[in-house]
């Protein structure tokens, strides 16, 4: 009976779970699936500043104070991020601990670098007299803007935890799942600033 | 054996007994955090009634002042809030958590420790928001919470911000139970249990958490500018600096209208489980009920605006959203006839749980045609704001989605404690529910009608209203003492010895081939799916024993920790810190929630291994 069944169970394990042809990993699945959830917190948050960014009140619209060169250069940092984290997942599936390492180390300081740009961003809109409490584009802008920054932080906590964990106890398989799950984050929060930077920056400065 | 006893000698032991309340405190089992939600949720449901009587009690006779204006709006607040949050979600959630990994044929869910902290983060988030009535105040705006109605000039108290925190807290707790849940269903069905073989109450559970997924994060985006702008000063709804009042309407009820049918759909699923199991027949059109709350999870996120006919968005909008709306009626309508297919020509036993399904059938009809009635704009300028909305929503909300919760706490019981629940005390609690839901809420329909504006604290005489708010306060203590019975009935059944029946209605699903209750690992060997209403099938075709897909072996269990419990303290710590305007306590308690976080994101838990106990014969290697 035993070996029958373990047959079948094989057999049918296929059928289920390849119904729908979804990752078998867990945390592979449920990142997708948290990743969609964001998807609809990021579709709100653009949406409310989709139509509140005309409301400006006395203080400055975006197309007087943003710096199209200055936040290129911040997207093409970040983009580069996505970049680096491909490089790094792929050494580590050539079982290159070494380059997975060095690739991580790139792509959590890129990450920093461009919140060092919001940062400064921030500061010199704050003093163009754009402020949280100024008019609801400020509002929005600073909401949206700084939601997805605290998304790039926690991704660099997040790399950085991984990262000294590689070093202090080595990769095995179940690390290497978890340093994919957060490539697929860390893609998603990049693909985010690219509708962000369309949206925001692109049409507030054309408008 | 000998093969069981090696694996079973190197599969090394729990690492950490907890006992007592820890083990409560750090239970990962699906089955206990079950348990946990359905206690909670009746542990608020005793609040939420006894701000509904005040309020009837209040109603009683024009020109009443046993509350004043400002406690009565927050005994109605707190009382949808209640309800709808802190009851009518979490139990469904907790049978969704106790029956659905064992109807797909699975140990546990997908993610342990994340679904503890979904539980104690609706706990610790409830008890947050009730602690508003010991801090200035609850929040008194409406469930809905308008603005301007809720911005800081015109509710200066700290009720509404009790209100933005707290929802936040339980909304991040069911996201995770959405995805849970989503993985769970999707990735870890017993073999052979392909998705047209779930059984419908899995399926309603599947499509629920969908719409939670999608649903919540436009309710936490609304609450996150509302506590912007209360607590930073922000202008999100400050109309003078370009803010807008007509957004905080949009995003609610982008989650408000789908968060109707994630109340509802569970309790559908629920009824289609009882009825057919109390018919002794098989689901009537099993693809076409699946199909149908697909399609109305689809429909329920195109209808929000019918919930703002009243704003004057135009003809061109209000007709598309009526059109909508009205198109709902379909596919409910198809699960109505199916319902009923199901039970002619079955053989029907009146068992409490079947006369609560068998109520809810017409009740939620009623409910639903007065909603078909609502989606109609241009009548709706006349019911809108009126207590024939009140009547509409507590006959969906009470008559479907309570109705169907105390059918499945009937129905599952036995499943869940090991315990039958006391029939002759089930049918007075049926009937007295059953009774005073209608004396207490038909009237309301008249109500509307007859102009009463649903949220007044009091009316004048004359208007020819005192006679059916007497007729409805009446019909609250009906309520009143059918749930008493109710509380009579669990108390003495828990006093008495376990019943251990496993399948005492003889019923479809797997969770019934299982001992009552359910040992840890649930399956002692995983069961082999082949056929839907599998069980049913082999005990009518066999032995009743379902073929096993794995040979008897060790099984593997996550451990227990109250890391869980922990982040949701720190998380509702950072709530009570934001709250009394402490930024900076409320800064450090985030980031230690993020820590905390990270610590769960790169942990690694190997559990520990139990062997089970296979009744003898089930034993062959």
């Amino acid at each position: 009976m035993s070996a029958q069944s373990e047959t079948t169970r094989i057999a049918l394990e296929h059928e289920t779970s390849q119904e729908l042809g979804l990752p078998k990993d867990h945390r592979i699945l449920g990142l997708w699936i948290f990743l969609a959830g964001e998807c609809a917190f990021f579709a709100s948050l653009i949406g409310a500043y989709l139509g509140l960014h005309t409301g400006v009140a006395h203080g400055p619209t975006g197309a007087q104070i943003f710096d199209l060169p200055l936040t290129t250069v911040a997207t093409l940092i970040l983009l580069s991020s996505s970049l680096t984290v491909v490089l790094g997942v792929a050494a580590m599936q050539r079982r290159d601990v070494r380059g997975m390492q060095i690739w991580l180390w790139l792509t959590a300081l890129l990450g920093i670098f461009f919140l060092e740009f919001q940062g400064y961003e921030f500061y010199t809109f704050y003093h163009h007299g754009l402020t949280l409490q100024t008019s609801a584009f400020g509002s929005a802008f600073y909401t949206l803007t700084g939601f997805h920054g605290l998304h790039v932080a926690f991704g660099v906590f997040w790399i950085l935890l991984l990262l000294f964990q590689s070093l202090k106890h080595g990769i095995n398989e179940e690390r290497t799942t978890k340093v994919f799950i957060m490539s697929l984050y860390w893609h998603f929060v990049d693909v985010v600033w690219v509708v962000i930077f369309t949206l925001v920056y692109l049409a507030g400065k054309v408008s | 054996m000998a093969a069981i006893t090696e694996r079973v000698a190197i599969a090394h032991a729990q690492e950490r007994n907890y006992r007592g309340i820890w083990a409560w405190l750090a239970t990962v089992d699906h089955k206990k955090i079950g348990i946990m939600y359905i206690y909670a949720a009746l542990f608020f449901m005793a609040f939420g009634g006894a701000e509904a009587l005040l309020v009837r009690i209040q109603l009683w006779q024009p020109n009443n002042h046993l509350v004043s204006a400002e406690t009565f709006n927050q005994l109605f607040t707190m009382h949808g809030v209640t309800m709808i949050f802190l009851v009518a979600m979490p139990i469904l959630i907790g049978y969704i958590n106790a029956i659905v990994p064992l109807q797909i044929g699975a140990r546990d869910v997908a993610f342990p420790r994340m679904n503890a902290l979904s539980l104690w983060l609706f706990v610790l988030g409830g008890i947050f928001l009730y602690t508003s009535w010991f801090m200035g105040g609850a929040p008194d705006a409406g469930w809905f919470n308008y603005v301007p109605l809720s911005g800081a000039h015109y509710s200066p108290g700290a009720g509404v911000d009790f209100y933005d925190i707290g929802l936040q807290i339980t909304g991040i707790g069911t996201l995770m139970t959405a995805i849970n849940f989503l993985v769970t269903i999707l990735n870890m069905r017993a073999p052979g249990m392909r998705l047209l073989r779930m059984p419908m109450f899995t399926w309603s559970a599947l499509i629920t958490m969908l719409l939670i997924l999608f649903a919540f994060p436009p309710i936490t985006v609304n609450l996150i500018l509302q506590m912007m702008d209360r607590l930073f000063h922000a202008t999100f709804f400050n109309i003078p600096l370009g803010g807008n009042a007509l957004l905080w309407q949009n995003l609610f009820w982008i989650f408000g209208h789908p968060e109707v049918y994630i109340v509802i759909l569970p309790a559908f699923g629920i009824i289609s489980e009882i009825i057919p199991t109390f018919s002794r027949k098989p689901l009537f059109g099993y693809e076409s009920m699946a199909l149908a709350l697909s399609v109305i999870a689809f429909l329920s996120f195109m209808v929000w605006t019918h919930h703002m006919f009243a704003d004057g968005l135009g003809p061109i909008v209000n007709s598309i959203f009526a059109i909508t709306s009205m198109l709902i009626a379909v596919p409910t309508g198809i699960k109505i006839f199916n319902w009923l297919a199901t039970l002619w020509g079955g053989q029907i036993r009146f068992t409490t749980a079947n006369l609560y399904a068998l109520a809810f059938i017409p009740l939620f009809v009623i409910g639903g045609i007065s909603g078909v009635m609502l989606a109609m704009a241009p009548a709706d300028l006349q019911y809108n704001d009126s207590y024939f909305v009140v009547a509409h929503f507590h006959y969906v909300l009470f008559g479907g989605t309570l109705m169907g919760a105390l059918a499945g706490l009937y129905y599952w019981f036995p499943k869940i404690w090991g315990r039958l629940l006391n029939e002759k005390l089930g049918r007075l609690n049926f009937w007295l529910v059953f009774i005073g839901f209608n004396v207490t809420f038909f009237p309301m329909h008249i109500l509307g009608l007859e102009g009463m504006p649903r949220r007044i604290s009091t009316y004048a005489p004359g208007y020819g209203w005192t006679t059916p708010n007497q007729i409805a306060t009446v019909g609250a203590f009906i309520l009143l003492a059918g749930m008493l019975v109710l509380l009579y009935n669990l108390i003495s059944t828990f006093m008495k010895q376990p019943d251990l029946v496993q399948d005492p209605w003889d019923a479809r699903s797997l969770e019934w081939s299982i001992p009552s209750p359910t040992p840890e690992y649930n399956f002692a060997q995983i069961p082999l799916v082949e056929d839907r209403d599998a069980y049913w099938v082999a005990k009518r075709e066999g032995s009743g024993e379902l073929p096993k897909a794995e040979p008897v072996g060790p099984i593997h269990m996550p451990s227990p920790s109250l890391s869980p419990f922990f982040l949701a303290v720190t998380i509702v710590i950072a709530g009570y810190a934001a709250l009394l305007h402490a930024d900076w306590l409320a800064l450090i308690a985030l980031l230690a929630a993020f820590w905390q976080i990270g610590l769960q994101l790169v942990h690694e838990d190997h559990g520990y291994h139990v062997h089970p106990d296979v009744p003898t014969g089930g034993a062959t290697e």
